[in-house]
């Protein structure tokens, strides 16, 4: 089956580019320490969900790119084309000239509207060069105007077109000390109508990537491009094929269902946060060893204390004790500083991944209550390993880890409501403060249902 | 790819407007080394092939051969336009992009605005459709004047109007400079006071320049150089007041240099519109971050460096100095001080080999000395451009909306109740067709209702910071 991504604005091309870049540059690597055959399977596998093989050409990724200004995507386009490896198909990009000025509702109301066949077609024709449509996932920012507005847009374009498609949405939440003044009206206007039209949002935090550019990779100079490559191994290390449980002895077909069935069990609970480890300059890749279970119980830190990365994780958090007769709706006996999960998935890659031991993460203190703990957790693996990591593992997961970055973002924006500032800017493309409430009140529904788990 | 006419109007302007296409032409000449015409060229020129002569919208692409600024210019009075015609910049305007007449506006607003206006108003507007043909796409129009004078203050203004009537959703940007502490027009504040009004009314954008903080800038760097301070020698092409490497030969003028500053402002304005970077920065973009109420749209700016030293190696302490000096008084291009005073929105504009770690690292050094307003503490707009401008390997503009316009305006409106109260030279405008008494006390009510506005914000966020109570929803 075949994901088709959709590129939205400066951030979500970029992003991108980077992705196919790291996908196809781990399929063509020799270091995945595995069969022959193995890794022609898996290079198969990838080839089939990302790519599309041309004769006498490299492999074309099954991607739209979209965006209302020509600079990013050209650059984009030709960068790709540049590498030899692969590249974009020749009309799949839609661009315009003007830019969506940072403004949600220009993008979201007169972008929109106004160019939704001419993208709607390019995506239904990426579509079609499927055999078999696995679904979409888009890449896109909050903080500004056409990954954010048009970028909601399209998801619900996709919705109606597509209503038995699965829609993942790559979100990147901005830096908190702004690269754009009105990043939080535009987010708490994207998420809001996200939350409508698509089945998950995994998101990834400017500011925690940033930390994990300067602390573990240790770039001095961190530009977006370092960012956007942590970004693109992250992704990566999810996406790349794996087997799971159901899938038996072939990689698994069915990526994006496979993610929604283990991590969305309810439509109110969609946000999804991830983590990857370990993460290391490429040159210190020769001097480390890992071993599993090291691996796993930092993995496992992370997660019940909402670490950001493996360095610096708090080893005082513990889960609560369970057997309490207190019913779950009651937050009292749960650690104040301990992360719920409603649901995990991990994923390994590498050198004897048949012999990890999970337990801890089936642990059903760990979870919310009203979820059967075998439900809760799933593992995918492959003895391949990934971007010249021997090991390498990820944690995608459906709990807290964004109800604080979430409940910052809605205040702030709340904050500018109440003054009325630039609320002018929307309204004159046609968000009215109806709008503004509407998207207030289901993100407060949000973080009050992400709050009492 | 978005075009953007600039409408230079009256003296002032247009001298302005001339260092602006100069230092373009030798910004993008250092980029463009085949020669091609390329997106960034076709933001600000059109390609003409001059064989055939003809009138459409140019050539797109292959070579450059002739290129011809997306420009308007007018003036009332011949002189300074037809020096520019004789010039080396003549093949870069085309005759149909000008409008002139002999006798000038006099120092009078009323004569710009009511008496030319309306004489002229058919031509201008078949000119700026002529323009906006050949214009794939409008992004915005800029406007270069000055506000004390006639044809700059009254004609410009009427301009303004003008675009907003034709072109309603295209951005207005205007560059207005104010009349410095000792200038000689004695009707500059009634000029500049009718002016405001209109910008009041009819800008998205205006950034203020007064030539006291132009002369001061000018002064520092020939201090600067002539001290023999520096150790090394400076690169003479960097300096923000200079047009060396540019198509003008010959004698400076005395106002070349103060005008250089200006128009290095308008291409660092653009500079992320027209070439790649890794966080791009539009026009609209400036306007919808760094304007949260229509009428508080006035943008003090500062550039940094103003020059270069030769020596290639720059220590991030000397890239970090770069962030500080934007906001230090002496940079600003108005006399103002707006680390004083308070903040709705700062917008930062980065050129050259400067990453997103470098602008955050120095956000968070100066954050904690600025006053921001409650509800946008946060109110940074960011852009970083991978294209330095000529001379330099990094460059910064920084643009404020702060409160530290307030008293460039009261001392406006001083000026003016000054010579109002006494009713002096209101004859020469009030003898005008289409001018009344109710023009000058408007004009006048709409600056102090203005500066209400930002008194109003400087008083209420000194006091004690409360949030709004959330939503609550029942559970």
């Amino acid at each position: 089956m075949s994901i088709v991504t959709v590129q939205l604005g400066q951030c979500g091309n970029q992003i991108g580019h980077e992705v196919f870049n790291a996908i196809c540059g781990d399929v063509r690597g020799t270091h995945g320490l595995c069969s022959k055959k193995e890794n022609e399977s898996y290079r198969d596998a990838c080839i089939e969900r990302f790519f599309r093989e041309e004769e006498s050409e490299v492999p074309v990724a099954r991607a739209v790119l979209v965006d209302m200004e020509p600079k990013v995507i050209s650059q984009t386009l030709s960068i790709a084309a540049r590498s030899g490896y692969w590249k974009y198909g020749d009309r799949s990009h839609f661009c315009q000239k003007q830019g969506s000025g940072n403004n949600w509702a220009n993008g979201y109301s007169v972008h929109g509207p106004r160019h939704k066949e001419v993208i709607m077609d390019l995506i239904q024709k990426e579509a079609e060069k499927c055999d078999r449509l696995g679904g979409f996932f888009t890449l896109m920012s909050m903080a500004g105007g056409t990954g954010s507005g048009l970028g909601a847009f399209v998801t619900q374009c996709l919705r109606d077109a597509f209503p038995t498609s699965f829609i993942l949405n790559h979100v990147i939440w901005p830096y908190g000390t702004g690269e754009v003044i009105v990043q939080n009206y535009n987010s708490v206007l994207t998420l809001s109508h996200l939350y409508q039209s698509s089945d998950a949002l995994l998101v990834h935090e400017n500011d925690v990537i940033h930390k994990i550019c300067a602390q573990l990779m240790n770039i001095k100079q961190i530009s977006f491009r370092d960012v956007n490559q942590v970004i693109a191994h992250q992704l990566g290390s999810v996406f790349q094929p794996t087997y799971t449980a159901e899938s038996g002895s072939c990689y698994s077909r069915n990526p994006l269902g496979d993610l929604m069935e283990t991590l969305v069990p309810h439509p109110e609970f969609k946000m999804l946060g991830l983590r990857n480890i370990p993460q290391m300059p490429e040159n210190s890749l020769a001097y480390s060893t890992f071993s599993w279970p090291g691996l796993i119980k930092h993995l496992r830190q992370m997660l019940i204390a909402n670490a950001k990365m493996e360095e610096g994780i708090d080893w005082q958090v513990r889960p609560p004790r369970l057997g309490s007769s207190i019913p779950s709706s009651h937050s009292t006996n749960k650690p104040p500083r301990f992360n719920t999960s409603i649901a995990n998935l991990v994923i390994l890659r590498g050198k004897d991944t048949h012999s990890v031991d999970l337990g801890s993460f089936r642990d059903p203190s760990l979870y919310t209550s009203w979820l059967n703990p075998g439900d809760a957790f799933n593992v995918w693996k492959t003895p391949r390993a990934f971007n010249k990591y021997e090991k390498s593992a990820s944690l995608v997961s459906n709990s807290q880890f964004l109800l604080k970055p979430l409940d910052s973002v809605v205040g702030k924006a709340w904050n500018m409501f109440a003054s009325k500032a630039y609320i002018h800017q929307y309204t004159k493309f046609g968000i009215e403060e109806e709008d503004f409430l509407d998207s207030f009140t289901a993100l407060e529904q949000v973080i009050s249902s992400y709050t009492i788990l | 790819l978005s075009f953007s006419p600039r409408f230079a109007v009256g003296q002032c302007g247009n001298q302005v407007g001339c260092r602006f296409w100069d230092l373009a032409l030798r910004e993008h000449a250092a980029v463009n080394k085949k020669g091609i015409y390329d997106e960034a060229l076709s933001s600000f020129f059109r390609n003409i092939d001059t064989r055939s002569g003809d009138d459409g919208p140019g050539v797109y692409k292959g070579k450059i051969c002739s290129l011809k600024a997306r420009a308007l210019l007018i003036d009332m009075e011949e002189g300074v336009v037809n020096e520019i015609l004789q010039g080396p910049l003549r093949d870069v305007f085309d005759s149909k992009q000008l409008i002139t007449d002999v006798s000038g506006s006099g120092n009078n607003w009323a004569v710009g605005h009511k008496l030319y206006g309306y004489q002229y108003r058919e031509d201008i507007v078949e000119k700026l459709r002529k323009i906006a043909e050949h214009c794939d796409c409008l992004q915005c129009f800029f406007i270069i004047h000055s506000m004390g004078g006639g044809t700059g203050s009254g004609l410009g203004t009427f301009v303004l109007n003008l675009l907003e009537d034709e072109f309603p959703e295209v951005y207005r940007f205007v560059t207005s400079v104010y009349p410095s502490g000792e200038d000689d027009v004695i009707t500059s504040p009634y000029n500049s006071v009718l002016a405001m009004k209109e910008l009041n009314e009819h800008a998205d954008c205006v950034l203020p320049i007064e030539n006291e903080s132009l002369f001061d800038i000018v002064n520092k760097i020939h201090q600067m150089i002539n001290s023999g301070r520096l150790g090394s020698t400076v690169k003479q092409n960097s300096l923000v007041t200079s047009s060396a490497g540019s198509a003008k030969t010959g004698q400076e003028k005395p106002f070349d240099a103060m005008n250089n500053i200006v128009a290095n402002l308008l291409l660092n304005l653009t500079s992320s519109a027209r070439f790649e970077g890794s966080l791009n920065m539009d026009l609209n973009e400036i306007s919808m971050n760094l304007v949260p109420f229509p009428r508080l749209h006035y943008l003090v700016s500062s550039l940094t460096p103003l020059y270069t030293l030769a020596d290639v190696n720059v220590p991030s302490r000397r890239l970090d100095q770069m962030f500080s000096d934007a906001f230090s008084r002496d940079h600003q291009l108005i006399q103002a001080d707006p680390k004083h005073s308070l903040y709705l929105a700062c917008a930062l504009l980065v050129r050259g080999n400067v990453q997103v770690s470098d602008l955050r690292r120095n956000i968070e050094r100066l954050k904690p000395s600025l006053h921001f307003v409650s509800w946008n503490q946060e109110g940074w707009k960011t852009g970083l451009c991978s294209i330095p401008p000529v001379g330099h390997s990094h460059s910064l503009l920084a643009l404020a909306n702060n409160t530290c316009v307030k008293p460039t305006f009261i001392e406006l409106k001083d000026k003016f109740m000054k010579l109002y109260r006494k009713k002096a030279h209101l004859h020469h405008y009030l003898h005008i067709d289409g001018m009344e008494q109710s023009c000058f006390s408007e004009a006048v009510s709409s600056l102090s209702d203005l500066i209400e506005e930002y008194n109003e914000l400087d008083a209420t966020e000194g006091g004690p910071r409360t949030d709004p109570p959330r939503l609550k929803i029942a559970v």
